[in-house]
């Protein structure tokens, strides 16, 4: 039910038969790309929509609530404000590395997003290393980050450039273990067949205690990867009034600002599809009446919905800690997280290979 | 651009200097801050004031004593009514005469109120120096009803003006009992939403705890007053030691910590705001009936120096008259709390990081216009 491989299946044939090779690969490339690039700007206007909505319920506020029913249009309306405004160009800044550091930052977050499955069939590319992509494509973005903070020519810039280096290549260790985890659970790095494994329930309940260790060490890692609160120091208002992007403005600034949105989504897509079934639905053991029923929700939303909780925990701790000191961050992922995890991953290979997991 | 002798040494040391300010968001206001850094490390930082100097004790050489009363409010703006009652008293004492009781009990609430106010703001801000955004949300929504009060018996929210030398500007608002008795209800059960969302946060702490720590002598030394002198044990709370108005009636504790570290410099600041409740709650009932307006000829002190000392909610604020027996002081002269208090900063933050110096510079409770005025 609710398959999306026919439909996308018809649509390649179509182009198939009407065109040549190279023009319907053309084609194809194109429209997955007008799609995913569409996704991804409605998406990430929603989700600055979401968080600030979110965060004003937590501090007593209503947030956004003019522009609009409920303020749903505040994010498109600011979106154009960013795109009227002036874009400085600082007198001493490496102009080249300068105009170029926001789109390597956003290009390594839309290409994330083409191997997320969203639901089945509905994935733009399912690549046998899927993970491992996921993994190397998302740090290309401190690249981004760090040549941003250097060709601004600011002080305050290249400290947050630097602690952002620091932090997402510490952090990426921490990511990279979790997940490691859940492979050795499933076999494989590919989503589809990730997804498959957990037919008969989500490795967050199958994989016993080390999966839930893993999975809370993913959020940390990923939260910290995104460079968001409590892990936000490459942008520390209070210290480095804006870090790494304080020189930008403009729609130079927003993509930084909706790359950061869109990391998010992404950390949040892969723990759902890795921890939490993808877009599975919610299964009891022997209750088929209830199962019956969770099957007729379309799987879209069952990924959305895993998607969004996990975002909603994301903002939830931004909004309430306080933020680290670059020392204790590193302290944090080498003292503890990644001993922790080793000992994980050692914990979930005996556990294999005793055959305990369900 | 060519490279002075001073930039060549900071090279070869791997430092280099940023300036924290006068734009800054965690210095909150116009103080600006030479840091230099070694990497995250901070290696000494000189604090530059006088961005926004205005003269207030010049100014105050040609306007009469009612008038000038109005420039206090402007040093420490969270502190108004404690400003205003240092000069009421200065010019009482210098002429010898005695305000009712009721306008001591009024007086003391007033500025009892304006302490957790300005404890409230301190602890929004904090937060936000620290990176915890909604606690600036928490703290101003209990400030606003301590505002409202204000607003309604003084017609001023923030810069007062109220207490004047012989009295009060005006009696207060017949709802000014009532509500605050309800504020005090409302805020002893809102309190301790302040400790759930920071003080237990162990982020919090280890970001606190140790962190910029002030002997004892150093804080006698630099003459560091208020919360931040007593989280290292200075007992230099004035209205126990020099009690004023209404606090001889009184019984409440001073709050004194000995590990001055942020920590508890944080926690003095907290548990004032218990003791204020406790002081208002003492008083509010018991207001007696009284002229609220000393009928005074003219306010014109006899010849002479006088001085006068209040505890304000950042530490010992000092008004120095000289008079000459005429209608405007020939000199006044104020010792404020947050110009002692700043320049411990390169003692107690040097060789912490960047973002403890953020911390630190926070738990020093800094309001610009006091240390320029």
């Amino acid at each position: 039910m609710y398959d999306f491989g026919p439909l996308v299946n018809s649509i390649t044939s179509w182009l198939d038969t009407t065109f040549s090779p190279f023009w319907a690969g053309l084609i194809s490339m194109v429209l997955l790309g007008l799609v995913l690039l569409a996704f991804y700007a409605v998406l990430g206007l929603y989700l600055v929509y979401a968080e600030r909505k979110i965060c004003a319920r937590m501090q007593n506020r209503l947030g956004p609530n003019r522009v609009g029913p409920g303020g749903v249009f505040q994010t498109i309306a600011d979106l154009i404000k960013l795109l009227m405004k002036e874009l400085i160009f600082i007198r001493n800044a490496d102009s080249f590395l300068f105009n170029i550091a926001p789109f390597i930052v956003i290009v390594a977050s839309i290409m994330a997003i083409g191997s997320i499955p969203f639901a089945k069939g509905l994935q733009a590319i399912d690549l046998n290393i899927g993970v491992l992509y996921i993994l190397a494509i998302s740090s290309m973005g401190v690249i981004g980050v760090l040549i941003a903070g250097w060709a601004s020519n600011s002080k305050y810039s290249v400290i947050g450039a630097m602690r952002s280096g620091a932090q997402v290549i510490s952090y990426e260790l921490s990511v990279g273990l979790a997940l490691l985890c859940i492979i050795a659970y499933a076999g494989s790095m590919q989503f589809s067949e990730i997804i498959a494994s957990q037919e008969d329930g989500w490795w967050i309940f199958k994989g016993h205690i080390p999966a839930w260790i893993a999975f809370v060490i993913y959020l940390v890692a990923g939260t910290a990867e995104t460079n968001r609160g409590p892990f936000d120091l490459a942008e520390a208002e209070s210290e480095l009034t804006a870090g790494f992007h304080t020189e930008y403005s403009g729609i130079k600034f927003a993509f930084f600002f909706l790359a950061e949105y869109m990391n998010m989504f992404i950390i949040a897509a892969i723990a759902t599809t890795l921890f939490l079934g993808g877009w599975l639905p919610f299964h009891i053991w022997h209750f088929d009446a209830f199962n019956k029923v969770m099957d007729y929700i379309p799987p879209v939303f069952w990924f959305f919905g895993k998607t969004a909780f996990v975002i909603y925990l994301m903002m939830w701790f931004k909004w309430t800690f306080p933020r680290l000191r670059i020392d204790q961050l590193l302290a944090l992922e080498w003292k503890y997280l990644l001993p922790i995890n080793l000992m994980n991953l050692i914990l979930i290979s005996f556990l294999i290979l005793m055959q305990w997991h369900f | 651009m060519e490279e002075t002798l001073m930039d060549l040494d900071l090279k070869e040391r791997e430092e280099y200097v940023i300036n924290m300010g006068p734009q800054h968001p965690s210095t909150h206001g116009v103080l600006r801050f030479e840091t230099c850094l070694q990497g995250e490390k901070v290696k000494w930082i000189r604090p530059h004031c006088g961005y926004i100097h205005r003269g207030i004790e010049k100014m105050s050489e040609s306007l009469t004593y009612p008038q000038l009363v109005h420039l206090t409010d402007r040093m420490d703006y969270l502190s108004a009514h404690i400003n205003n009652e240092a000069v009421a008293l200065c010019v009482e004492n210098a002429m010898g005469v005695q305000v009712s009781d009721r306008v001591k009990y009024i007086r003391t609430i007033l500025a009892e109120l304006n302490r957790i106010a300005s404890h409230q703001l301190w602890w929004s801000a904090f937060g936000m120096d620290l990176g915890a955004l909604t606690t600036f949300f928490y703290g101003l929504r209990d400030r606003e009803k301590i505002l409202d009060i204000f607003e309604e018996s003084t017609g001023s929210r923030l810069l007062q003006s109220f207490i004047t030398p012989g009295g009060l500007m005006a009696d207060v608002h017949p709802n000014f009992q009532k509500r605050t008795r309800e504020f005090i209800t409302y805020f002893r059960k809102k309190l301790p939403e302040y400790d759930q969302l920071l003080t237990g946060n162990v982020i919090f702490q280890e970001r606190t705890k140790g962190i910029g720590y002030m002997s004892l002598e150093d804080a006698i030394n630099y003459g560091v007053t208020g919360p931040s002198g007593r989280g290292s044990g200075f007992h230099c709370d004035i209205r126990k030691i020099a009690p004023y108005s209404a606090y001889p009636l009184v019984k409440f504790n001073e709050v004194t910590y000995t590990q001055g570290d942020t920590y508890h410099r944080y926690l003095v600041r907290m548990r004032e705001m218990w003791e204020s409740l406790d002081i208002i709650d003492q008083l509010i009932d018991n207001i007696p009936q009284g002229p609220i307006m000393l009928e005074l000829k003219a306010i014109k002190p006899p010849k002479g120096e006088f001085y006068q000392r209040v505890e304000t909610a950042r530490g010992e604020l000092g008004v120095y008259i000289v008079s000459d027996g005429g209608p405007t002081p020939a000199r006044i002269r104020y010792r404020t709390p947050n110009f002692s208090n700043l320049f411990i900063i390169n003692k107690i933050a040097a060789e912490h990081k960047i973002a403890d110096l953020v911390a630190i510079s926070g738990s020093l409770d800094l309001v610009i216009p006091d240390i320029d005025r």
